[in-house]
């Protein structure tokens, strides 16, 4: 049983996300960037496969040369190997472009699940994973919470979290699964762990060794583009409900959403 | 290509979503600034008898893909159809609702036709007659405009209550176009096996009306109950905070937030829960919020509308009986 996860670098849920003067993006020297959350619980899912089945797990992270950290942090929970994407050519894509070189570095791997997270927590785009399917003609189901393969490894049965219930779905592998809050809980890499991720093969590749042409990837590659980026509408103070007690304020707070905020 | 805008009609349990009505309603006053059309399209089983309804909210057509394989959502056979049905016609704009069929549908048919695709939109519009939008990234830390380039048709899903819906016009009458469904069985991956309720009749989060929801501050499991009752009142749906999540007193499903569901409705009150940046990452959208919490120093104070500094145990029963006042007086 082999499997790929892919993983992506974000900045750290804690972060306050500032803005250029310009709009042109966001300030980015003082983030910290950890593994995307959606994307430790493919990690951990590739691990318990792994430990079931056998096989291996790989990660495919695209990024610069900071996400090595992250990547490292994978091979520290115990993944084997990882695979990296990197050539200022892969950067600026959106979902479209980031899952055409992602496919490609895929076709030299083998797999028989591949995990994407639910939506990367920076652009929040919940597409990749998808995009990624199509492009390499799979099925995928999206928002899995339980994993079940069969022993022949040819299909599985998800759960997958819909409106209103749970939905038992049974899917031919190899398939795109990607993963909800739920699935499971990611262990921590141990110190033998980090000590090991030292030494675990890590493959850089660049443009060339895809052997993708640099207007199918990256900005080029796009078919949307961020003109600019603005901060949220400040929300203007608000009121504190003064009274003594709730049999004054809870009245008070009821008719001010009645007559004010028109909300009831 | 022609200057259609089609909006994908989700239909659930013999309703056309709320969603799919905002959205046609937006679209109808992009195409009379585009000088085209609007077309919905509705795929299920039986769902002829709605089609009309989006014809009153200004759709001009109504593609439907009325077939018995169609009756459940699958990817593949959604996605064949709605793919093919678009090749055929080329409209400009196609709009879905970011829910979570839309947000499963929209980025696969956008990669086989090789389109733009935005995701979770709060605003759409038109520059020089080309589809812009309005996104927030970072659970909403940052918005950003979002222009498109390179394909025939451009994509975007909405989120639900971004848009106002316009009052319906009960005698405008869609034109009903019927689509061959072919599919064989051999398209379809996936199989349903089986369905799990866990929720009762309420509104999903994403596009819950009103929001009551609970934090660490409840306490316990049991005291859910009490936010429950408040929700009945007022007809909405329980979330939670991941504190209230984690400690096992709600499903994962119930958590707001930045790796939560984020969500927008008119109203959210937030009971008990202190304001982390990821939780208000969440819900900082909302059209109003209420906080009621002990601590006159919670962060949610500052994102918070109107706020109460006090136990939520006393103030929530005696808030409940005051909407309940409001609700058999009107
Ligand atoms: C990677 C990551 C992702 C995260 N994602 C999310 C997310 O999606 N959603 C989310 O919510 N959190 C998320 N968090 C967690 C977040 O940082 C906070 O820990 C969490 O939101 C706290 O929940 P809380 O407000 O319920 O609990 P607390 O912060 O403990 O606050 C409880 C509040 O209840 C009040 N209170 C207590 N008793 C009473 C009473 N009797 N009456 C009135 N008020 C009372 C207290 O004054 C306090 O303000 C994430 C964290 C990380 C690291
Ligand atoms: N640069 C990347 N490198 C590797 N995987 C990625 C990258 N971007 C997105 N993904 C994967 O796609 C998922 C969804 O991302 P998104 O569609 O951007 O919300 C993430 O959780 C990752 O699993």
């Amino acid at each position: 049983m082999n499997s790929v996860v892919c993983v992506k670098q974000v900045p750290d849920t804690e972060s306050v996300i500032k803005i250029k003067p310009d709009g042109s993006g966001i300030i980015t020297d003082d983030l910290k960037f950890v593994m995307n959350p959606y994307d430790e619980y493919g990690v951990e899912e590739a691990l318990k496969l792994k430990e079931k089945f056998g096989g291996s797990a790989t990660i495919l992270c695209m990024g610069p040369s900071r996400v090595v950290e992250t990547i490292r942090t994978g091979l520290a929970m115990g993944v084997d190997k990882a695979v990296q994407l990197d050539d200022p050519a892969f950067e600026g894509g959106d979902a479209f472009a980031t899952a055409k070189a992602l496919a490609e570095a895929l076709k030299g791997l083998e797999y028989d699940v591949i995990f994407c997270g639910k939506q990367a927590v920076d652009d929040d785009l919940s597409q990749v994973g998808q995009i990624l399917a199509e492009l390499l003609g799979l099925p995928h189901v999206s928002l899995i919470q339980k994993l079940q393969v069969a022993d022949d490894k040819k299909s599985a049965v998800v759960d997958r979290q819909v409106e209103g219930g749970i939905e038992v779905l049974k899917v031919l592998l190899p398939a795109v699964l990607t993963t909800q809050k739920g699935l499971n809980e990611p262990r921590y890499a141990s110190l033998p762990g980090i000590m090991k991720a030292k030494k675990k093969p890590l493959d850089v590749k660049d443009l060339a060794a895809l052997g993708l042409n640099a207007d199918s990837v990256g900005c080029n590659g796009s078919k949307t583009m961020i003109t600019k980026y603005t901060a949220p509408p400040e929300r203007a103070a608000g009121k504190i409900i003064e009274g003594e007690g709730p049999q004054e304020t809870a009245p008070k707070l009821v008719q001010l959403l009645r007559e004010e905020a028109k909300v009831i | 290509m022609s200057n259609s805008i089609w909006v994908f009609a989700e239909a659930k349990e013999g309703k056309i979503k709320k969603v799919a009505l905002e959205m046609i309603s937006e679209a109808k006053k992009m195409a009379e600034k585009l000088g085209g059309d609007v077309s919905a399209v509705l795929m299920g089983q039986n769902v002829e008898p709605l089609a009309e309804q989006l014809g009153h909210y200004g759709a001009n057509k109504v593609y439907l893909a009325d077939h018995e394989v169609l009756k459940d959502y699958t990817t593949d056979a959604y996605s064949k159809v709605l793919t093919e049905l678009i090749k055929e016609n080329e409209p400009s704009i196609v709009l879905y609702g970011a829910t979570i069929l839309g947000k499963d549908l929209s980025p696969r048919v956008a990669a086989r036709l090789e389109a733009g695709l935005a995701t979770d939109c709060t605003g759409v519009g038109l520059d020089d007659g080309k589809l812009t939008v309005t996104r927030p990234m970072f659970a909403g830390k940052a918005y950003t405009d979002i222009s498109f380039s390179g394909s025939k048709t451009n994509m975007a899903s909405v989120r639900p209550n971004a848009l106002p819906v316009t009052p319906p016009d009960e005698s405008k009458k869609p034109e009903i176009i019927k689509v061959d469904v072919n599919i064989n069985p051999d398209d379809i991956r996936t199989t349903i096996q089986e369905f799990v309720k866990t929720a009762g009749e309420r509104a999903d989060l994403t596009e819950a009306e009103i929001i009551v929801s609970g934090g660490r501050g409840m306490k316990g499991p049991e005291n859910f109950q009490m936010l429950e009752e408040l929700a009945d009142v007022l007809g909405a749906t329980v979330g939670a905070s991941r504190a209230a999540v984690d400690a096992g007193w709600k499903a994962v499903s119930d958590q707001v937030g930045q790796t939560g569901k984020v969500v927008s409705p008119n109203l959210y009150i937030a009971c008990g829960i202190s304001g982390a940046i990821q939780h208000l990452a969440g819900m900082s959208t909302s059209k109003f919020i209420v906080a009621i919490n002990k601590d006159s120093d919670a962060p949610i104070f500052q994102k918070a509308d109107y706020g109460i500094v006090d136990d939520l145990f006393k103030v929530i029963p005696v808030l409940t009986e005051e909407f309940k006042k409001l609700k058999a007086d009107s």
